[in-house]
């Protein structure tokens, strides 16, 4: 007896929580996150055409790596401004997972957690999202450079 | 000009699909953003390896560098140009080299605005 009142009210909570958890449309998403991610690698094709056209010189791996360094600026002060979080309330995926979305993941993180102090707020809690990313990442990498070794 | 419109067409339908594929996960699995960027950095590193990414990027352009499965492309791909260079030691430093600017550009701009702004309260 004791226990089913034990259940409901668990219930009753995951109803409550169900309820409080913020509904994501999926299709105007799906469209959004479409029309957003493309839109932000339109930018980094425009970066990486305005380089090369005023540096003749600039081979396209360097030019790929300015687009990088130059989304993921733009994005991180964007998040300082506490603008990027706007884009991403509609956009999900679509500026979670260009690039900006990794810069973003860094920064938020950062300016978020500053007040438990510099080094212990943010330094540490700076990685808490990509920190996996990058663990992962170079594990793939490693193994990918030891496969491409051996065979 | 055709020719523009059409590289800049694809970018943006290259790019806009992998976006909405993690999109799609989210809404399909709950799978948090973190989660969609793992996946989706080992994902690009795999199919480099598999050789299966280059003719993406000769296709999308930025549309296949620009999402995070180019980071991971970037890691892959780097490590096979540090073991073709430098034999074994070459498998330890290519994935970060090739990565270098992103993650230096990303950390100190992240260090450089989180000691200027503060955490805003957010109303939605």
């Amino acid at each position: 007896m004791k226990k089913e009142k034990h259940i409901s009210r668990n219930e009753q909570y995951n109803i409550y929580v169900e309820s409080k958890i913020p509904k994501t449309k999926s299709f105007p998403t799906l469209i959004w996150a479409f029309l957003v991610g493309g839109l932000i690698c339109m930018i980094g094709q425009g970066i990486s055409d305005g380089l090369m056209a005023l540096f003749p010189n600039m081979g396209q791996e360097e030019a790929s790596a300015w687009v990088s360094v130059i989304l993921i600026f733009i994005a991180s002060l964007l998040t300082g401004l506490g603008w990027y979080d706007r884009i991403g309330v509609f956009a999900g995926a679509g500026s979670i997972v260009p690039i900006t979305g990794f810069s973003n993941s860094i920064t938020s993180p950062a300016v978020e957690f500053k007040k438990e102090g510099i080094i212990f707020g943010l330094c540490v809690k700076m990685f808490t999202v990509a920190g996996p990313v990058i663990v992962c990442g170079l594990v793939i990498s490693f193994l990918t450079g030891l496969i491409y070794l051996i065979f | 000009m055709l020719e523009m419109f059409l590289t800049y067409l694809k970018v943006f339908l290259v790019g806009g699909l992998i976006c909405m594929l993690g999109q799609i996960l989210i809404i399909k699995t709950k799978i948090t953003s973190s989660r969609i960027l793992v996946l989706f950095v080992c994902i690009g590193a795999v199919l480099e390896a598999a050789g299966l990414y280059d003719p993406l990027v000769n296709f999308g352009k930025a549309g296949a560098t620009v999402p995070i499965t180019g980071f991971g492309r970037s890691l892959a791909k780097g490590a096979i140009q540090g073991v073709k260079e430098m034999g074994f030691i070459g498998a330890f430093t290519g994935g970060l080299t090739a990565t270098a600017a992103g993650i230096t550009c990303a950390v100190v701009s992240a260090f450089i605005f989180g000691l200027i702004f503060n955490s805003k309260t957010k109303k939605f």
